[in-house]
């Protein structure tokens, strides 16, 4: 039994929180005007899904969104913001079709909300047989070193070539003054 | 529905994470800019990233899987991040815009 008799509902009040806090994030990353900050609502929606990732039994990974989302992802975004000129411009094209296009664009996401929406409600998921390993950040990393220990050191490779390659082309077009 | 069971259901988090997914969709289709393009790519990774885990969470026989998988979504995403600012700042040193609508012309 919970100790604290409103424990269930306090824990009910922070989910909401936390699920408000990615839905605003992620209303403020498309919608807003100045791109600054939409960076803004992406840290703000990682920090939501951090929260969610807590609830889904892994703070390892809730503290992963926020170190490599909000603290690496988002700061490389706000240099690239910093380093080119970067608000939306002004729709040039008439207002009418300006509209015309939101609409589309509106309409094809709301179906693709809908769609999954109902395929995720109403499908036939299977029923969660008892878990084999506790998830813990040990099991984590034991599985890292044995069973995915070549995804994981391909992984590294990935990275280490996208460093030298980001390198290469911000490098190559830089011309003298 | 139980309120105070909602975060133990599958349910809200598969729909929150079709939001996130049409909430990038839309704004790749709407935004003119390609740091704006590229958050939205951002906001598909995280919408992949949460259902990886809801899946992981409540219907999936081991739980660190779900985790490592989502890791290595993480780090492709910076990959991916790295390496697409870097081409913005190359186009913009060309161009001097970063506008979708006026980079138009391909050279071999």
């Amino acid at each position: 039994m919970s100790p604290f008799p409103l424990s269930a509902y306090l824990v009910a009040a922070i989910f909401g929180f936390v699920v408000a806090t990615t839905v605003a994030g992620a209303l403020i990353a498309i919608l807003s005007q100045r791109i600054i900050r939409s960076v803004a609502g992406l840290a703000l929606c990682s920090l939501g899904l951090a929260g969610l990732y807590y609830f889904l039994n892994s703070p390892f990974l809730a503290l992963m969104e926020i170190l490599i989302y909000v603290g690496a992802v988002c700061v490389t975004i706000i240099f690239g913001v910093m380093l080119s000129e970067t608000d939306e411009p002004k729709p040039q094209g008439k207002p009418g079709r300006e509209r015309w296009w939101a609409a589309i664009a509106a309409l094809v996401s709301v179906a693709i909300f809908w769609g999954l929406a109902h395929t995720s409600l109403y499908g036939a998921w299977p029923v969660a047989g008892a878990p084999e390993t506790d998830g813990s950040i040990q099991t984590i990393g034991v599985s890292l070193l044995t069973t995915y220990s070549l995804p994981f050191e391909l992984i590294s490779l990935v990275l280490l070539v996208a460093i030298l390659g980001a390198l290469t082309l911000a490098h190559g077009g830089r011309s003298k003054p | 529905m139980n309120f105070p069971r909602l975060p133990d259901q599958p349910a809200i988090y598969f729909i929150l994470a079709a939001f996130l997914l049409a909430t990038g969709i839309f704004g790749l289709i709407r935004r003119r800019t390609f740091i704006g393009m590229l958050i939205s790519g951002e906001l598909i990774f995280a919408a992949a990233g949460l259902n990886f885990m809801t899946v992981n969470r409540f219907m999936a026989p081991d739980p660190a899987v779900g985790q490592i998988v989502v890791l290595f979504i993480m780090g492709l995403a910076a990959a991916e991040v790295a390496i697409a600012l870097s081409i913005i700042l190359a186009v913009y040193r060309n161009y001097r815009s970063i506008h979708s609508k006026e980079l138009s012309e391909l050279k071999g």
